[in-house]
């Protein structure tokens, strides 16, 4: 008998917001520094830490049976930030651009929306199928 | 999620202490002084990005909460996460003041020198707009994070 997992009802889409709440992060960070002499915009491979995220979702079945046995880790992705390679560095030596910052700000917080959509639809699915209604 | 608030805030308050001084230098740009001494001189905040290393840090050990003679000079360190933009503090311009010749004026020395301050108008003018612009986009950050946050506090209703 398989017992209801969040995690497998969830699936990718939970990581997938969280990994979108900490690139809206980093986003933000870079444009707070706009103006910051020396400052290098930084960014995280979205793409590879979702992949990372679900990798260890998928080794979830290991398991340690011994106090010394190494951990799996948490799941939880913290991949390294990487440097943007800007288009038109400034004098001052900061790789800032507002508007490209902006402009994948407003992607990530529609991608956030979109994660958002489908966990709703994960809960009204769970839901239908405990009061066993359509 | 939330740190979003704490940084789109200190970007605030950076880009409003630079309103600040182009504010002061602009009121100050004809304030005529009859020594080199007194005369005064544009000033600028100097901006450095904040990290979560340097957040713990209460001692004042950090080399970047004490604003030294030159802060340009040693870059901040990058391997932690950025936590948003702290002014490190007030740096007063080096450009040459503008010294005119007028015997009548009450503040002349005794060759019938006054002393203008090194305020550059246009300078002011455009980095006033820049700050401006800097201040919107860390407001609409603000927006974004607020929204993303309700949104998420209304799942699974």
């Amino acid at each position: 008998m398989t017992t209801i997992s969040f995690q497998s009802a969830l699936g990718i889409h939970e990581p997938a917001m969280y990994l979108r709440s900490r690139r809206a992060e980093v986003l933000s960070n870079n444009l707070a520094n706009a103006d910051t002499p020396n400052f290098k915009a930084r960014d995280v491979d979205f793409a590879a830490l979702l992949d990372q995220a679900t990798a260890a979702q998928r080794t979830d079945t290991a398991r340690a049976t011994h106090t010394r046995h190494l951990s799996l880790g948490d799941g939880e992705p913290n991949g390294d930030l990487l440097y943007r390679t800007p288009t038109q560095p400034s004098i001052d030596g900061n790789t800032v651009e507002e508007h490209l910052e902006m402009a994948r700000f407003a992607k990530n917080s529609q991608d956030f929306e979109a994660s958002l959509y489908f966990l709703n639809s994960k809960f009204n699915g769970l839901k239908n199928a405990i009061r066993g209604e359509v | 999620m939330n740190s979003i608030f704490d940084i789109a805030g200190s970007g605030m308050a950076a880009q409003s202490v630079r309103i600040n001084t182009v504010a002061s230098n602009l009121a100050n740009a004809q304030s005529a002084a009859s020594s080199v001494n007194q005369v005064y001189r544009a000033r600028h905040p100097v901006f450095a990005a904040m990290h979560a290393n340097a957040l713990a840090d209460i001692n004042g050990a950090n080399p970047w909460t004490q604003a030294s003679g030159d802060p340009w000079a040693s870059a901040p360190t990058q391997g932690e996460d950025g936590q948003g933009v702290q002014v490190l503090g007030i740096t007063e311009s080096q450009a040459p003041l503008d010294r005119r010749f007028e015997p009548g004026h009450p503040l002349a020395d005794k060759d019938g020198y006054v002393y203008y301050p090194n305020v550059n108008v246009v300078e002011q003018m455009a980095d006033m707009i820049s700050a401006s612009r800097s201040f919107q986009i860390n407001v609409e950050l603000l927006q974004s994070a607020k929204t993303m946050s309700q949104r998420l506090l209304s799942l699974g209703q």
